[in-house]
This record gives structure tokens, sequence and C-alpha cells, in this order.
């Protein structure tokens, strides 16, 4: 005799351990197995691209912090630069490799956060995490010294950095870049020849590189699909075309993969890191920009390799202190296109790993 | 009174009271007083504490405070900040965060509350157990902060909940989030269970 | 570095039956008339020399005559970027092809800019609000939006 199955459908979210935030989704199951899912946004949605609209170009800078909290430095980045391209400024060089240092550095602060909340969505619940937050609070220490914040740091302006390093950071800096690799080594040991993440992440939540490619993936999840793109290569901004570093991909584009180029990823960073410090330059670090800041009528993107992918802003001017039009090119709503594919005809523990996988940050997301 | 003229008592009048005193308690003192814990089995003797009904609530109510999970925005890296081993919350028995409400007391709204948020988070609050209470922490929790006047953030918490402290900042430093739970401790240490608060 | 290519160059290859659709040429940018913007997209992306296969981003801007929809492509493998535009001049029931069927990559993105501006994507398979709830009054990104409160 048959047995009569019935579909049922089961809420996650939008406030659950495991969405990193305020993400909803909807899973229809058969069974134990994921037959439609359909994800539901905007629990966050502050409606930044409408408030930029009626502030000037300069308070807008703490709202891009607001948008990806986890890496603010990237957000000021991209923001500035699309505002320096309009505008036409010129940045001193020091500035450059300032913001350099800082971008790279919050690439590893979050990555770790990456790499330790795959963790826990794995079972290993707050060990590893525990573990990355010890070291990314050496990060954040950094960042305090600069600019006296920990998590949203308002430190880029247009035409450079807010303010020099303190003599006590690069010392700081280099002791950090010291040990790190060391950390690293510590995570990958424990983590990735570890029984249980091989057997919930190999194989699981696949993004073929096809279909990566048409729906716009970035950042580490495009590369873990075997395509070489990287916005600091292929397109350098800043003075990236100074340093020598590789970009890591992976082959299967399975969570496995983006845990590993994660991984990868943190110690080339380091190496840029370790460049950029000899290379820094002396010299003043803002060129003088009017009080009354008004960029010429026109447009401008720019777009930059943010820790969670291509990050870019689309700015309209119509020659007034505010910007006209204010647009996020949001890495991470594009990565989460295709969620739907990697998770359909999986059981639902690896909905959540998939999920994680991608690294979300739901502030960039709703905006 | 002159000095040296007329007493009050003959000379043997005091000593003889006092004599007295001393025959009547040692009358008295014939039998040896029981312990008073005496009906106390051993197991128990060692485990009484005598205090007032609300300072033991109130004690056990402020050593475990236990917060649920409502972190919709960057506030929330602070909170875990402040929940990771720096910080280390469970020196104040916090550490626990609990996803379900249920078994949790208190509210920490770390983050920007949009009104399409806001119907589960009162649905949270509700489902909370009494004794409950909400921090609310960060400037949107306050009043909104930067993103007070748009179209979909509802301008602080307290639309929503009732809010016992607010701790402000954006985001605050682990520091300021702990010096906020000290306060609402305290708040709680003064709690009264069995009298009417006067208004 | 990714090379931008100028509207001028993109248009000169261009199939003739396609080039009727050209509205405009910038040194950034190639404006397309909207009814013939899948068929170009779709040209843009299979064409051999162009084969612009990734979809950077797409955005709306209200200019109040008119509404402008900008498509921000790149192509992978020969790294040269494009920027397309078209305009939408009705108000109240703007309308759009839409291009999910070429680049998946423009799924969210279109019910973004359904949500905050209004601008309908024809032939978008789920085309509903995403971060606004049911029953919003307006789209929030126009320059006429007034809150209600
Ligand atoms: S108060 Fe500041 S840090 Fe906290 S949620 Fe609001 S914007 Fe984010």
């Amino acid at each position: 005799m048959a047995l009569k199955t019935e579909l049922f459908v089961i809420n996650l979210g939008p406030l659950h351990p495991s969405t990193h935030g305020v993400f909803r989704m909807l899973a229809t199951m058969d069974g134990e197995v994921i037959v439609e899912l359909e994800p539901v946004f905007g629990y966050l949605h502050r409606g930044i691209e409408k408030l930029a609209e009626n502030r000037t170009y300069k308070q807008n800078i703490p709202f891009t912090d607001r948008m990806d909290y986890i890496a603010s430095m990237s957000n000021e980045l991209s923001y500035v630069m699309a505002v320096e391209k309009l505008a036409g400024i010129q940045v001193p060089e020091r500035a450059e490799y300032l913001r350099v240092i800082m971008a790279e550095l919050q690439r590893i602060a979050s990555h770790l956060i990456a790499v330790g909340s795959l963790a826990n969505d794995l079972g290993a619940f707050q060990t590893p995490f525990l573990y990355m937050f010890r070291e990314r609070e050496r990060i954040l220490d950094l960042f305090d010294m600069v600019c006296g914040q920990r998590l949203l740091y308002n430190y880029m302006r247009f035409g450079g950095v807010s303010h020099d390093i303190p003599d006590e950071f690069l010392p700081a800096l280099k002791k950090l870049l010291k040990h790190f690799p060391g950390f690293i080594a510590e995570y990958d040991q424990l983590l990735a020849d570890n029984e249980i993440l091989l057997a919930r992440t190999k194989g699981i939540g696949v993004l073929p590189k096809k279909l990566a490619i048409s729906s716009s993936a970035s950042g580490p999840v495009l590369r873990a699909s075997g395509v070489k793109w990287d916005i600091r290569k292929a397109d350098p901004y800043s003075v990236y075309d100074r340093f020598d570093f590789d970009i890591p991909t992976g082959s299967a584009g399975d969570c496995y993969d983006r845990y590993r180029v994660r991984i990868a990823e943190m110690y080339q960073s380091i190496r840029i890191l370790n460049q950029a410090i000899e290379q820094l330059p002396s010299g003043n670090v803002l060129n003088k920009v009017p009080l009354r800041f008004r960029p010429p009528v026109g447009e401008a993107f720019a777009h930059i390799e943010a820790p969670k992918g291509e990050l870019g802003f689309y700015i309209v001017s119509d020659g007034s202190e505010k910007p006209y039009r204010f647009h996020v090119r949001s890495s991470i709503l594009i990565n989460l296109t295709a969620l739907r594919d990697m998770i359909i005809g999986w059981k639902l523990a690896d909905a959540i790993v998939t999920f994680g996988s991608i690294d979300i940050c739901l502030g960039e997301v709703d905006r | 009174m002159e000095v040296g003229k007329g007493h009050v008592y003959s000379g043997a009048e005091l000593d003889i009271h006092e004599g007295k005193m001393i025959e009547e308690l040692k009358e008295r003192s014939r039998d040896i007083i029981p312990d008073p814990d005496s009906w106390l089995t051993d197991e128990l003797r060692q485990n009484i504490l005598l205090t007032t009904v609300d300072a033991a609530l109130n004690w056990a109510r402020r050593t475990a405070i236990w917060p649920v999970i409502s972190f919709p925005a960057c506030c929330a890296f602070e909170f875990m900040g402040a929940a990771a081993s720096r910080f280390d919350i469970s020196r104040f028995g916090m550490e626990i965060v609990r996803a379900s409400p249920r078994q949790a007391d208190l509210m920490i709204t770390a983050g920007t509350l949009t009104w399409k948020m806001a119907p589960q988070i009162k649905r949270l609050y509700d489902q909370m157990a009494e004794p409950k209470w909400v921090i609310a922490m960060g400037a949107c929790g306050i009043s909104g902060g930067v993103f007070k006047g748009s179209y979909s953030v509802v301008p602080g918490y307290n639309h929503i909940v009732p809010v016992d402290v607010y701790v402000p900042g954006c985001p605050p430093r682990p520091e300021a989030l702990l010096y906020g739970i000290q306060m609402l401790r305290e708040k709680i240490k003064r709690r009264k269970s069995f009298v009417e608060e006067k208004k | 570095m990714t090379l931008a290519l100028a509207g001028s160059e993109a248009a000169a290859r261009l199939d003739k039956s396609l080039a009727a659709g050209i509205a405009g040429l910038n040194p950034d940018s190639l404006l397309v008339k909207s009814e013939f913007l899948f068929d170009i997209a779709a040209f843009l992306k299979d064409e051999p020399g162009l084969n612009f296969n990734y979809l950077v981003h797409i955005t709306a801007i209200d200019y109040c005559d008119y509404f402008e929809l900008v498509y921000h492509l790149v192509s992978l493998k020969h790294n040269h970027s494009l920027v397309i535009k078209t305009r939408c001049t009705d108000r109240k029931t703007p309308t759009i092809p839409s291009v999910v069927s070429l680049w998946r990559g423009a799924e969210l993105q279109e019910r973004e800019i359904f949500d905050l501006m209004g601008i309908n994507f024809e032939g978008h398979p789920n085309m509903k609000r995403i971060f606004l709830w049911e029953g919003f009054q307006g789209h929030p990104l126009r320059k006429d939006f007034t809150d209600g409160s």
C-alpha cells in the first residue's frame, strides 16, 4: 500500500538563530526534502537610499557604515570612491595606502565572522565563534586606535581619510600580522579536516559556474564556483595594482569550497598588508575639499571587491549639495538570487549551512 | 545633690537587689536552653538561610537574566562582542541566549526596528514569561537614531514594548551595555513583589 | 582594467534591425528605446565579440518627466563593460520588459525597483513587493512620494 504523503510548509525566521539577522525563508517540504523555497526580505529595510537623498554627501558616509555593518570600512571606501570619481577629487598617496590597509583588515575581520558563524550553523555551537571573536577583537582594537570606534568607523573622507594613523598603530599592526598566519592555521587545523565539517559541506549547496555568472554572484561565492574574477585584479582601484597577490578559487562551488576560499583569502590579505606597510609613503592624508561640497552634474559608478562581493555605488548628482539618486549595488542581495536553486532538493539542515556559507549581512540586503 | 551627704539607697540596698537578680536568674537557668533549630534534621541544618521573600526572589532574578534573541541590526555585533570572550557576559550569568522567548527574561533590542518587523517583536515580547525586562540598546532602539524620519522605521522600541533601561550610543560599546545591565540589576534589586508600589 | 565601451562603439556593432532601437549615444552609455531593450540586451549578451554575460546591476532614477533605467553590463571573458539606459515616460503604469530570462541576477533587483520605484517589469516570474509590506501606499524612491504620517 502506498503511503499517502502531503507537502507542508516550514517557516524559518525572521528571528532565527541561524538566519544571521532578520531574514525569513518559507520552505515547502516533502518529508525531509525541500521542494520549494521562498526567501522573504525587508525586515531591516530602513530606507537608506531615500534618506540619503535628503542628506549632504558628507553626511551620507555614516549611512554607508550601517549597511554591511561587519565591513564598514569597505562600504565607506566604495562610496567615497564613487563621489571622488564624480567630482574628480585626487587622493594623496599615503591615504590610498591607508585605505588599502583598512579595507584588507576589514576583509579579514569579516571572513573571521563568516567562517565562525558557518561553524556555528554546523552545530559547533559557540566554540569556533568565540575563537573568531577573540581574533576579531585585535583588529577592532586597531580600528579603535585610528578612529575611536569599534564597529562603524566613519573614517574615510572625500580626498583621503579623516586623520593620520597614530604612532602606535604600525607596530601593533606588524605584531598582529606576525601572529595572524598562526591563528588561521590553527582554525584550519581544527576545521578543515574535521569529519563533521566535511560531511556537512562537501557537495552541499552547489552553485554551478554557469548559474553563478548568470545570477551575478560575486566575491567568494563566485570564486568558489571556479570563476577567477576579482575586482582588485580585473578593474584595479586605489593602489591595488602595486601589490602582488593571488586570487584563490574553488572548483566545485559547494559550501566547502566557499569556506576554503575565505580561509585562503585571509592569507592573501596578510600578504597585501605586509607589502602595504613596507611601501607606505609619508605625507599628507587629506586633500582639501570645500566645506559646502557640490559635485558637478553627472553620474558615477564605483565598485570595489568588498569581503562579501562586488559592492558598488551609483551616484547621480544634480549639482546641489545632496545626491539626486543614491543607489547601492548590494553584493549580498544579488548573491542571494541563486539561493533557491542551491537549496531545493536538499534537507532542511543543509539549507541552513548553504545559507550560512553565502555569508550575509541583512543591513546591506535590505538597506 | 551634695557630695557625701544623704544617699538615695542605703549602702546595702543595691547589693541586695543585685543579689536577688542573680539568685533569680540562677533559679531560672537550671535547665539547658534548647537549640532553636533542634527540630531541624542534620541535613537541613546546614542549608537554611533566613531573608525576606523579596530579597530572595530579586536575587534569583537578577543573577541569571537570560536574554532572548532579538538582534535585528548592527548593535547585535556589539552585543555579540559583549557576549564573547573578551567582555564575557557570562560573568553575570547571562551567556545563555535563548532562541525561545518562553525561556527568557530579558529582551535586548539590539538594532533598528522596522514596521515590517514590529509585529514579530511584539509577539516575542508577549510570549516571554513574567517578570520580563527590556533594554533598548543603541540610538535606533531609543528613538530611531540616524534613521528617524524614514518611512519604514519605528521611532523607538517604546512604541511597541515597554522599555526599562536605555543604553545610548551608535553602537554602544560593550562596556556601555554592561553598565546598562548593571542598572537593570539595580532596578530588579529594588523591586517589591507584594506591596503595591506608590504611584 | 575593465575597458568601458563608449555608446557609439557598441552601437556600431549592433545589427541593422536593432539599430532602429537606438535613441541616443552618450560617451559613457547607450540609450535605447524600451521596446527594443530586450532584443538589444539579448544581442549584446550573445554576440561573440561583445559577450556581456554578467549583469552588474540595474537601477532606476526618477527624473520627474521620465524614469531612466540603467543597466550595467560586464563581460567576464573580454573584461569590458557597457552601460545601457532606457526611458519610460508613463508615470501611472510604467512598464519595461524584464531581462530575467537573460540574466538571472536581475530577478531581485527588478523586484526592488518595482517595490521602491513602481516600475512594472513585463515577463518577470514573480513581480511583487520585496522590501515593503503589501498594502504600503506609494513607492518611496519616487520624487513625489510623501510619507502618510
Ligand atoms: S543604533 Fe547605530 S549601531 Fe545600533 S542598530 Fe542603530 S544604526 Fe546600528
